[in-house]
C-alpha cells in the first residue's frame, strides 16, 4: 500500500548506512509516529514533530519497515504516508480500533431495517462524494456533499425502483412473514426523510437523521470537514476518506456483493452512461439511468 | 408514460419465473390485482376511521369531536398550502383548522381545540411510528396459487426539510387520492372530467356541486405540479437519471398544452359564474358564487406558477447538461460506488443488502481509540465532582460604559407638565396663546416650558394618524391654523387652535 514511499537511490543509499542498528529511541519514534496516525484530524501541516516523522518515514525505508511493524502488531493497516494524509490508518477486522455497528447505533443491533438503513447512509454518503470512478481514483479530488442531497438521491433512486416495479405490475408489498425478504429500497423508501421533534433536533429515527450521524462520524473519523449548515449540513471530503473508501471499504462491499452472486459489470466508464449491452434499443434512450446500466 | 422494458435490467430481480397464461392456476395475482388495488384504496382511509375510533381513549370528553372530518380538512389544507419549494407549515395548519374544531365544540376552551388539531394532524402524521406512517396488510394469491399476506406501508402527510433546514408537511399521493375520491385515476383525464362536470353543472345552476368540482380541479393541479417539481429536483441532482429525450420533453409539451387549455377554460368558467355572481338573487347562491370566484382565481394562479416553471425547465436542462456532462474524462478507471454497489443493493432483499452495507460499514466508518484508564485515574475520576456545566456559555467582558453628558433641552418633568396642559378633552380645544399663558402662570420658574408647549403645538399641526391608528391610539393631539395671529412676547406666527380628537376603530380609507 505504501507505493507513495520515495524511494530514490540516495535514500536508499543513506537507509543503507543507518540501518544497520534500530536503537529503542527509532522503536519510541516508530510508535509516535502510528500514535499521530490514530488521531485521524490531527494534520502533518499543524504539527512540526509529525511532519518531521513524515518525512523521516518516507525517506528512512528502515523507519518505514518499523513503523509499519508497530502498526501491524497494534491491528491497524497503514494505508498511505504522506504530507497530505499524514499516517493514514484502517482498523484491522478483529482490531481494538474497528468500529462495530452495535456501539455504533444502539437500535441497529436489534432493528434489521435500522442496521440496513446506517450502513447505507455510509455508503450513499461515499456513493454522493464520489460520483464517477474517477473522481474515487484523481487524489486531487475533493467531493462536496449536503445532508438533504444525499437523502434526495437515494430516495429518488428507491422512486425509480418503485416505478420501475409499478411499471411492471410486479408486487413489492413483502410477505409480512418474512420481511427479511423485502427489497431494500422499499425500507428506505418508507421510511421518513425528517420529522418534527419536541426539543427542535433532527428526528434521529429518521433518514436525514440516520445520515447526519453518518456525516458527524465521517467528522470524528477525519475523513469530513463541515463547511456550513446549508442543506441539513455540508462536507467536503478529505485525502484519508478517498483513501479509506477506495482502498479498503468499497473493495470489501464489492466482494461481499460478488459473493452473493450479483456481478455488477463495468469497464472503468461511469454509471450513467448508456449501457453497453444495447439488449433494448428502447433501453438506451433511458440508459442514463444508473438503474440501466448494469444489466 | 414510456413503455415498460422487459425484465431484463435487474440480475438481482427477486421475481420468480411466472409460468405461461395457459397453465397458470386460477385465481393468479393478475386476477388478484384488481382486488389488492382496492383494498390498497380502502387502507387509505384507514386511518381517518381510526381517529374516530380512538378518541374515547384519550384522556377528556372528546366525542364531540368528529375526528374524521378534521383530518380531511388538514389534507385539504396542507394540499392546498403545498407549492414549489416546500410545503405548508405546521402551526400554520393547526391554526387553520382552528375554526372547524371550534364550532364543533364552541363552549370547550381554546387550547383543548388546539390540542385537538394538533392530535388529528400527529396521528396523520403517525408520529409514534418509527417510519412515521401507516402499514395495512392485505393478502393474495401468488404465482403458484399460494396466499400470501403483504404489507402495504403508506404514508398521509410526509414531513420534509424545507430550504431554511425547518420542517414542512406535504400530502402524499395516497392522500390526494383519498381526499379527491378518484382512486387510481390518470391524472389528465381526470381533471378533464372535473371541468366538463363544473361547465354542465353551472349551466344548470348548481353552484354547489360546482364549488365541489372546481376544488377537485384545483387539487389535480397541485398534482401536476408536483410532478414537474419532482423531475425538476431530479435533473439537478443528475440530468441522466430524468429522461430529456423523449419523456420529459412529452411532459413539458402536454403540461404547457394542458396550461394554455385551462387557462381559457377557466377564464370562461370565471366570466360566468361572475355573471352569476352578480344576477344571482339568492344571497347564499351570491355567496357560493363568490368563493367559486375566489377558487378559479386561484386556480388560475396556480396554472400561471406551472407554466412559469414549465418555460423554465428547458434551460435549466440545459444548464445542468453543460455543467454534468462536459467534465474532464476519466483519469483512470476506478470503482463506481453507485453504478457497482448502492444501484445493485437496492433491489436486493433488505437481508442481503445488509451483509453488503455491514462490510462497507466495517470497513469505512475509520477507527476509534478505544478509552484506557488505570484504577488509580479511576478512582479520581469517580470522586471529581462533576464540572459544573456552563450553560450561559463564555463570561461576557465587562463593557467600558461611557455616560454620555444629558443633552437634552427638556427634563421628564417639564413633559410631564407640558403634556398635563395639553390633556385637552375632546370638545374642547384651546388658543395656544391661551396654553401659554396657562403654563407661565402654573409654573412660573420654568423659563423653558412654554417653548415646548409651543414646540409639541406645532408638532400637532402635522399629526401621525396613520400610526396612531396602526397602533390602535384612541386620541390624538392636532394644531388647526384659522388665521388668527399669535400676540407673546417670546413667539411669533399663527395662534393655533389645539385639540383632541378621537380616532375612529375603523378601517382607515
Amino acid at each position: 500500500m505504501n507505493d507513495v514511499r520515495d524511494e530514490t537511490g540516495e535514500a536508499a543509499g543513506r537507509a543503507a548506512a543507518t540501518a544497520a542498528a534500530v536503537t529503542a529511541a527509532d522503536v519510541a519514534d516508530a510508535a509516535r509516529l502510528v500514535g499521530f496516525g490514530l488521531q485521524p484530524r490531527l494534520l502533518p501541516a499543524r504539527d512540526v514533530e509529525y511532519a518531521e516523522l513524515i518525512r523521516r518515514y518516507r525517506e528512512d525505508p528502515a523507519f518505514a519497515r518499523l513503523a509499519d511493524a508497530v502498526a501491524a502488531g497494534l491491528g491497524v493497516v497503514v494505508m498511505e504516508v504522506s504530507p497530505r494524509a499524514g499516517m493514514a490508518l484502517a482498523a484491522a477486522e478483529d482490531s481494538v480500533f474497528a468500529v462495530r455497528m452495535g456501539d455504533y447505533a444502539r437500535r441497529a443491533a436489534s432493528d434489521a431495517g435500522d442496521r440496513f438503513l446506517h450502513g447505507l447512509a455510509h455508503l450513499a454518503v461515499a456513493a454522493l462524494a464520489f460520483p464517477r470512478p474517477e473522481d474515487l481514483a484523481d487524489d486531487g479530488y475533493i467531493g462536496r456533499i449536503t445532508v438533504h442531497g444525499v437523502d434526495a438521491f437515494v430516495r429518488q433512486a428507491c422512486r425509480r425502483l418503485e416505478e420501475r416495479a409499478d411499471e411492471d405490475g410486479r408486487t413489492t408489498d413483502p410477505a409480512s412473514d418474512a420481511p427479511g425478504l423485502e427489497a431494500a429500497w422499499r425500507v428506505y423508501a418508507r421510511r421518513s426523510s425528517t420529522g418534527a421533534t419536541k426539543d427542535a433536533r433532527r428526528l434521529a429515527s429518521s433518514t436525514t437523521g440516520i445520515i447526519g450521524k453518518a456525516v458527524a462520524f465521517l467528522v470524528d473519523s477525519g475523513f469530513l470537514q463541515r463547511t456550513g449548515d446549508e442543506s441539513g449540513g455540508t462536507y467536503r471530503t478529505t485525502a484519508r476518506y478517498q483513501l479509506q473508501v477506495r482502498d479498503m471499504a468499497g473493495s470489501a462491499a464489492m466482494a461481499e456483493l460478488l459473493d452473493l452472486g450479483v456481478v455488477p459489470t463495468s469497464d472503468g466508464t461511469p454509471t450513467l452512461v448508456p449501457a453497453a449491452d444495447g439488449v433494448d434499443d428502447d433501453l438506451a434512450l433511458d440508459a442514463g439511468l444508473p438503474f440501466h446500466s448494469h444489466s | 408514460m414510456s413503455q415498460a422494458p422487459p425484465s431484463v435490467w435487474g440480475v438481482t430481480q427477486t421475481v420468480p419465473y411466472t409460468l405461461p397464461d395457459a397453465v397458470r392456476p386460477a385465481p393468479g395475482p393478475a386476477a388478484d390485482e384488481g382486488l389488492a388495488r382496492r383494498l390498497k384504496a380502502l387502507a387509505c382511509t384507514a386511518p381517518l376511521h381510526d381517529l374516530d375510533a380512538r378518541k374515547a381513549n384519550l384522556a377528556g370528553e372528546y366525542s364531540v369531536y368528529a375526528m374524521a372530518e378534521i383530518a380531511l380538512a388538514a389534507i385539504d389544507l396542507v394540499t392546498l398550502h403545498m407549492d414549489f419549494d416546500t410545503g405548508a407549515d405546521h402551526d400554520q395548519i393547526v391554526t387553520r383548522l382552528l375554526p372547524r374544531v371550534a364550532a364543533q365544540a364552541p363552549a370547550r376552551t381554546v387550547t383543548e381545540h388546539e390540542r385537538v388539531a394538533r392530535w388529528v394532524l400527529e396521528n396523520l402524521i403517525n408520529v409514534g411510528s418509527a417510519d412515521r406512517g401507516f402499514r395495512a396488510v392485505y393478502g393474495t394469491f401468488g404465482a403458484d396459487g399460494h396466499y400470501v399476506r403483504r404489507d402495504y406501508d403508506f404514508k398521509l402527510i410526509e414531513e420534509v426539510p424545507g430550504p431554511g433546514g425547518g420542517v414542512y408537511l406535504r400530502t402524499t399521493d395516497e392522500a390526494v387520492n383519498v381526499l379527491v375520491g378518484a382512486l387510481d385515476t390518470d391524472v389528465t383525464s381526470a381533471q378533464i372530467a372535473a371541468e366538463v362536470k363544473l361547465e354542465v353543472l353551472i349551466s344548470r345552476g348548481r353552484l354547489a356541486d360546482a364549488q365541489l368540482a372546481a376544488e377537485q380541479a384545483r387539487y389535480r393541479t397541485v398534482q401536476y405540479a408536483e410532478t414537474l417539481r419532482r423531475t425538476l429536483e431530479a435533473t439537478r441532482r443528475n440530468v441522466r437519471a430524468v429522461d430529456w429525450l423523449r419523456r420529459v420533453p412529452d411532459m413539458i409539451a402536454e403540461a404547457l398544452d394542458h396550461v394554455a387549455d385551462r387557462y381559457r377554460h377557466e377564464n370562461a368558467i370565471l366570466t360566468n359564474i361572475r355573471k352569476a355572481r352578480d344576477e344571482a338573487e339568492d344571497p347564499e347562491h351570491k355567496r357560493r358564487a363568490a368563493e367559486l370566484v375566489d377558487i378559479v382565481k386561484d386556480c388560475i394562479r396556480r396554472h400561471t406558477q406551472l407554466q412559469s416553471r414549465l418555460l423554465e425547465a428547458g434551460p435549466l436542462f440545459r444548464a445542468e447538461q453543460d455543467r454534468q456532462a462536459f467534465a474532464a474524462p476519466p483519469a483512470r478507471a476506478g470503482l463506481d460506488l453507485y453504478g457497482q454497489l448502492v444501484a445493485p443493493l437496492l433491489p436486493l432483499p433488505v437481508e442481503q443488502a445488509t451483509r453488503v452495507t455491514d462490510v462497507y460499514f466495517a470497513r469505512g466508518a475509520g477507527l476509534r481509540t478505544p478509552a484506557a484508564v488505570r484504577v488509580a485515574d479511576l478512582v479520581e475520576l469517580l470522586l471529581t465532582p462533576p464540572a459544573e456545566r456552563d450553560h450561559l456559555g463564555a463570561e461576557m467582558p465587562e463593557p467600558d460604559l461611557v455616560a454620555t453628558p444629558d443633552d437634552s433641552r427638556f427634563s421628564d418633568e417639564q413633559l410631564e407638565a407640558a403634556l398635563a396642559l395639553l390633556d385637552l378633552p375632546a370638545d374642547a380645544p384651546r388658543r395656544l396663546s391661551g396654553l401659554l399663558a396657562e403654563a407661565r402662570r402654573r409654573h412660573p420658574a420654568d423659563g423653558d416650558l412654554p417653548y415646548l408647549i409651543a414646540l409639541l403645538a406645532v408638532h400637532a399641526a402635522s399629526p401621525p394618524v396613520g400610526t396612531a391608528h396602526r397602533q390602535g391610539e384612541p386620541t390624538l393631539l392636532f394644531a388647526v391654523d384659522d388665521g388668527a395671529e399669535l400676540d407673546d412676547p417670546e413667539f411669533g406666527g399663527a395662534d393655533l387652535i389645539v385639540g383632541t380628537a378621537r380616532i375612529a376603530a375603523g378601517a382607515p380609507q
